[in-house]
């Protein structure tokens, strides 16, 4: 992966805007459960920073993946993880499908202005029933005569308290699981939409959270992304950009968290010596940063291939391995670094325990470890076929 | 009005430095490098007056190796319309830069010559003063305001003693304090049209000059290490310190 001067350029506009406009105000909205969406984004959007990867017709920037790939891995300068998950659930999780496959019109309408931080976006794929088992989604979106009629519920859905418009997957048949879903962009003001309370979460506090519920919602039939039935592979497909945009925004978070655990031992001392000059936590530090390096790798090598085949399956397993090794190491990196600050580690204030609180989710939002490792095992050959239960196999005989 | 602006490849201001074992200077690989943050405000400066009509044509000249051009392509994506690369591989001292300067400022004719008070690496402060009394042009260093009128320049300048309005002639040679502007966010858009935006590369032989002679850095050190500090519970205790140490 080779950075060029631009790639440079937009690191450095994302870390100052960071600087400035984010982290002065993070503890606030961590109080607050809830962070100005509409305001930071139109900021972001007035630079550029909401399109970078989006076609330029939508005012996008229209460049390739290693771009949205920088912009990602700055954001880990925010001090919680909470805002760089909202702004990825923007530019990656509700968009790129819209992106790749909405109509002109459709695009026009919801695209544009969420390139331009205008519109806030959600993600609607988990229920309360359903949520890695994307396929097990209940909620339905019937014809009628041009429009949809959606009823249903959805849960856990990011800037859902705020958001403008939700890209909805939902059943537009009763088909089979792969082949009966559909995008869906649902404005949030469509009578029938009703976002119930903010969930109360052990981290990512700065980021609402809502469950919501859709009541006869009617919607145009237009506002379909793509094909109907085509739902479930699109939002296949747009996990891929999720997955990268998560290992790559994971990266420096946990190297501030390194960095200020080493200054902290540095500090401390116990038995007249410098917390660090024990062994087992300089030598810790250094394996931790080792495995930041090795998942640094990962990423950008996923990426690399991504920018030259966004089709290739090798992507699959490799996106699917740095979300996998994200959520593992931040929960390693966080928990050995808190351990090091002893008490102070288990208070509130600590910066490692926003961290050890926010990045817990990595291992189950965006597809749980255990669904990374069902595809890799997947793609590696080894994952077993169903079988059926021996009751019913008596039963056909 | 045209308005040069020159711009220095320094060691980002995040990094922490760290002085080569042999003190031979500052260790430089691997580093993150960023435009001198107060050339980055006479960037600024310069772009305003684009924008408000005062300035026709903003140039930016920086003098380095071939990385440099990382900083022009920074100082075109603020808003300069194009670019002078004066390629020197070597250590520029203060003076040299300046009689590189001064050759670039009799080339282009420039109304204004901005750029920032000092640079962050050596902190000389001393190219803006250099470049003004080579070319016999009148200065206005640490400015903290600028406006043009015509001809003139009224800079308000950050003095020890407080805030010194002056006004000098067009040209001058105009370097830029912490409070002149706050440089903008570099915009998307404004970053990938930097590229296409013109470099010229010229060497000091092009410009007829020749490196100042009579300055050589002898030894870089570190500074001392802080020593641990003491706790004092009380005012009284914190003023009986001061005054055991004879600091009040």
């Amino acid at each position: 992966m080779e950075f060029t001067t631009e790639h440079e350029e937009i690191r450095r506009t994302t870390r100052r805007f960071i600087e400035n406009e984010i982290n002065p105000f993070v503890d606030e909205w961590e109080e607050a459960q809830i962070f100005p969406a509409h305001e930071l984004f139109k900021k972001m959007g007035d630079l550029g920073l909401l399109g970078i990867h989006k076609p330029e017709a939508y005012g996008g920037m229209g460049l390739d993946y290693s771009y949205e790939m920088a912009f990602a891995e700055e954001l880990g300068h925010i001090t919680c993880g909470g805002v760089g998950m909202a702004i990825g659930v923007q530019t990656e999780m509700a968009s790129s499908a819209l992106a790749r496959y909405g109509s002109d019109e459709l695009r026009e309408e919801f695209l544009t202005p969420a390139v331009a931080g205008e519109k806030v976006l959600s993600i609607g794929v988990s229920e309360p029933g359903a949520g890695s088992d994307v396929a097990g989604l209940k909620t339905t979106a019937v014809k009628d005569g041009d429009d949809y009629i959606i009823n249903g519920s959805k849960m856990w859905i990011t800037n859902g308290m705020q958001s403008d418009a939700i890209c909805l997957l939902a059943n537009t048949s009763d088909g089979k699981p792969h082949q009966n879903k559909s995008l869906i962009m649902v404005p949030m003001d469509a009578p029938g939409v009703e976002r119930a309370k903010k969930i109360h979460k052990i981290g990512m506090w700065s980021s609402d959270t809502a469950q919501i519920f859709f009541d006869n919602v009617r919607v145009p039939q237009r506002n379909r992304i793509g094909m109907e039935g085509m739902g479930f592979m699109m939002q296949m497909q747009q996990f891929q950009e999720e997955r990268m945009f998560a290992g790559a925004s994971t990266l420096k978070g946990l190297e501030h968290v390194i960095q200020a655990t080493i200054e902290y031992t540095q500090q401390r001392k116990t038995f007249d010596q410098p917390l660090i000059d024990n062994q087992v936590i300089h030598f810790r530090m250094g394996e931790l940063q080792t495995e930041v390096e090795a998942l640094r790798a990962l990423v950008y090598r996923t990426c690399d291939l991504y920018v030259k085949d966004q089709n290739s399956m090798e992507v699959v397993k490799l996106a699917s391995m740095a979300k996998l090794k994200a959520g593992r190491l931040a929960r390693e990196v966080t928990d050995s670094c808190l351990q090091y600050w002893g008490g102070m580690g288990y208070t509130w204030e600590n910066p490692v325990s926003r961290a050890f609180r926010d990045t817990r989710l990595l291992s189950i939002g965006g597809g749980a470890d255990e669904i990374m490792l069902g595809i890799i095992a997947k793609l590696m050959g080894t994952l077993p076929g169903k079988k059926k239960s021996a009751d019913a196999d008596n039963k056909a005989a | 009005m045209k308005v040069l602006v020159s711009v220095k490849r320094v060691v980002d201001y995040n990094v922490r430095i760290q002085v080569k074992g042999d003190g031979s200077g500052v260790n430089l690989d691997g580093v993150k490098m960023s435009m001198n943050p107060f050339d980055e405000i006479a960037m600024e400066e310069a772009v305003r007056l684009k924008e408000a009509g005062t300035a026709e044509e903003v140039i930016a000249v920086t003098i380095g190796g071939d990385k440099a051009e990382e900083q022009l392509r920074s100082a075109l994506a603020f808003g300069a319309d194009r670019a002078i690369h004066v390629k020197v591989n070597e250590e520029v001292s203060p003076l040299t830069a300046a009689r590189i300067l001064k050759a670039v400022f009799e080339k282009e004719q420039p109304g204004l010559f901005l750029m920032g008070k000092q640079a962050i690496d050596d902190d000389n402060n001393q190219t803006g003063q250099m470049t003004s009394a080579l070319l016999g042009i009148p200065q206005a260093t640490f400015a903290g305001e600028l406006k043009i009128d015509g001809n003139k320049a009224t800079v308000v300048r950050e003095v020890d003693a407080g805030l010194e309005t002056i006004e000098v002639d067009l040209p001058a040679v105009v370097t830029a304090d912490l409070r002149l502007n706050e440089p903008r966010y570099l915009k998307l858009p404004d970053i990938m049209k930097a590229k296409r935006k013109p470099v010229e590369t010229v060497s000091m032989a092009d410009l007829g000059v020749e490196a100042a002679p009579g300055l050589t850095v002898t030894k870089t050190s570190p500074p001392p290490a802080r020593a641990a500090g003491i706790k004092v519970k009380t005012v009284d205790e914190l003023v009986a310190a001061l005054k055991d140490k004879g600091l009040v």
